[in-house]
């Protein structure tokens, strides 16, 4: 099966010191910056959201989806559809109806794709994501390849999320529950039994646990929480269209995984901005002469992705943790 | 339907499943023998398509255009297997996805670069330009039959040279016992870059056959990756025979889709896909 992989569990101080830190800035952020960049700094904590739901799939189980963002573009679609033209719908209806949407095509994908191993798992997900991409790229009635507009934010009663800091916070708040949810989840016994199943599947079924099922519920629970990040993303830019369910945004998600380091859910948050930092710095690059180099970012991020891998397979935290010798288990070789 | 267009679409759509093969049959092989799953195989069919549209503008004929495109792509693969892919035969399947990955954006962004953003069309030879007059009304241009007769014959060079070379024995021992075939003294280095390079050719002239019909396109490698891969986990990975089966059976529901069921026509496909899955979850002819 797969080479083996480091996988820092238990977070090391340093780690959770640089965590307090940057929930810290987060919170100060909207207080400083300006409204361009706290738009930005939002939408990376809904992209951190969608990297942590894939890092439960990739991270913690050991299945690379590569076809993720089906999930984030279902639920963005679903709150387009059913927010009417001329007033917002409450957000409790709205947020549990969007993410149902994603975790049942997850459910009903994740019944397909995860009796498969592997590369035809990763070739399976992408699959299937596409054939949702072209659901709606291709349907008129759906959107088509224009997409549709959300003319309102969800209304949540209690609180405006029309005013923009407001939202910055809901979503903060988000990506907080999110976090401490899944590291709930990591911990408990279905956490350790996704965990097992990375390790060595066959043994896990040997010991009597039901791999099919454990798989398929990490598959929809992991589609359900993309679903809560595309929600928000919608929601922010009021504004869905089939490239929220590329294959691009898929392997976005899994690049910043990898940046970030997986199967602790703090790597895929660092991962996230990290990425998005990123992809803004190289897309903002000024022209040299003729040569317009922000026009040609994906040239910097391919040419940055191939390095990395070469380079530091193991993403920041795994850097980090050899920099600062911290105290996470490590399990597996170093050699992968 | 009537009969005539019936034979239309039928020769269509075994052209398209035809094309399919070329690429699925790289992508499976490389998969099979050096485990590598390469995302950017589509990259090599519009690199295809681009050189037979600057080359046969250089050269003045598609044919020539063809040949010096052919061992242009072939030393760019060896080029490439030597100094990248070669490492990454014993690393992690998810490494192999970010690396591909990261080659499908430098490849288009080079592309971008060297040919701009514009679509292009490729001029038809003028020998091959006619078409077949079927009724009043309907022909078949008889470039499609071209382009259907040379990859049945490059599918049956490619079965020869699999099973009744001495190459293709030594190709088929590596991918059945890598460390066994070294022992004997086979260089399978040598026969993993051989591989490679056949797989980025086959991507290569797919592109360049499909440049006349199809236009040449930024982005053009994506959408057909995606069917590739669609054809590979039909037929099984590693598997050639499952690859051309697949492949013509995409044709066949792909084409026939848009025609009588347009509304769906791009989901049918994937529907294809899962039903194997239920019923063989690992392609129909795996090895």
């Amino acid at each position: 099966m797969s080479a083996p992989q480091i996988h820092i569990e238990t977070l090391p101080r340093s780690i959770v010191l640089l965590l307090v830190l940057g929930f810290v800035a987060l919170a100060a952020f909207p207080f400083v910056g300006s409204d361009f960049y706290t738009a930005m700094v939002n939408r990376m904590m809904i992209l951190a959201i969608f990297a942590m739901s894939l890092d439960l799939l990739q991270g913690v189980t050991g299945l690379v989806s590569l076809g993720h963002a089906a999930y984030f573009g279902i639920a963005g679609y679903a709150l387009a559809f059913i927010t009417p033209q001329d007033q917002p719908i409450s957000l409790y209806t709205s947020l549990p109806i969007a993410v149902g949407a994603s975790a049942l095509a997850a459910l009903v994908i994740g019944f397909l794709v995860v009796r498969t191993h592997g590369i035809y798992f990763i070739m399976v997900t992408m699959a299937f994501a596409q054939m949702v991409f072209y659901l709606f790229f291709d349907n008129r009635a759906l959107g088509g390849s224009d997409g549709l507009y959300i003319n309102f934010r969800p209304d949540a009663l209690l609180f405006d999320l029309e005013n923009k800091r407001v939202f910055y916070f809901f979503t903060l708040a988000c990506l907080l529950l999110c976090f401490f949810f899944l590291r709930r989840v990591l911990w408990s016994p279905f956490g350790r039994a996704l965990a097992g199943i990375r390790v060595n599947e066959h043994r896990m079924r040997a010991l009597g646990f039901g791999t099919f099922s454990h798989k398929l519920a990490a598959f929809t629970l992991a589609g359900a929480l993309a679903g809560l990040a595309g929600y928000l993303w919608a929601a922010q830019t009021g504004f869905v269209n089939p490239e929220l369910m590329g294959f691009h945004l898929s392997a976005h998600a899994i690049m910043m995984l990898i940046l970030g380091g997986m199967g602790n859910f703090a790597g895929a948050i660092i991962g996230a901005f990290a990425f998005e930092y990123l992809l803004h710095l190289f897309k903002d690059l000024p022209d040299i002469g003729a040569f317009r180099m922000g026009k040609h970012w994906q040239l910097w991020m391919g040419l940055f992705i191939v390095a990395l891998i070469i380079l530091a397979p193991k993403g920041i935290v795994g850097l980090l943790n050899r920099w600062f010798g911290g105290s996470g288990t490590r399990q597996g070789g170093e050699h992968g | 339907m009537d009969l005539v267009n019936f034979l239309i679409q039928l020769l269509n759509s075994v052209q398209y499943g035809l094309l399919l093969f070329m690429l699925a049959a790289g992508l499976t092989l490389i998969f099979g023998i050096m485990g590598v799953v390469n995302l950017a195989h589509g990259s090599f069919y519009m690199l295809g398509a681009y050189l037979a549209w600057s080359l046969s503008g250089l050269l003045g004929s598609l044919t020539l255009a063809i040949v010096v495109g052919t061992l242009l792509s072939v030393v760019f693969g060896l080029a490439l297997e030597r100094l990248l892919f070669r490492h990454f035969y014993h690393r992690d399947h998810l490494d192999q996805v970010l690396l591909t990955f990261g080659l499908i954006y430098v490849f288009e962004e080079m592309r971008s670069i060297l040919w701009g953003d514009d679509v292009h069309g490729v001029a038809v030879p003028a020998a091959l330009s006619a078409s077949i007059p079927l009724t009043d009304t309907l022909s078949y241009p008889v470039y499609r039959l071209f382009m259907s007769g040379l990859c049945i014959v490059l599918a049956i060079g490619l079965y020869l040279l699999i099973s009744k070379t001495r190459l293709g024995m030594k190709i088929r021992a590596g991918a059945f016992n890598h460390e066994m075939t070294e022992a004997l003294g086979v260089n399978v280095r040598l026969i993993h870059a051989v591989v490679f390079a056949l797989g980025v050719g086959l991507a290569s002239i797919a592109g360049m056959i499909a440049a006349p019909i199809s236009s040449v396109y930024p982005n053009m490698g994506s959408q057909v990756l995606i069917m590739c891969f669609v054809v590979v986990v039909i037929g099984g990975i590693g598997s050639v025979r499952g690859a051309l089966i697949a492949a013509l059976l995409v044709g066949l529901v792909d084409t026939f889709g848009k025609v009588l069921l347009p509304q769906v026509s791009g989901m049918l496909v994937y529907m294809l896909m899962a039903a194997v899955l239920l019923y063989k979850p690992e392609g129909l002819f795996k090895q």
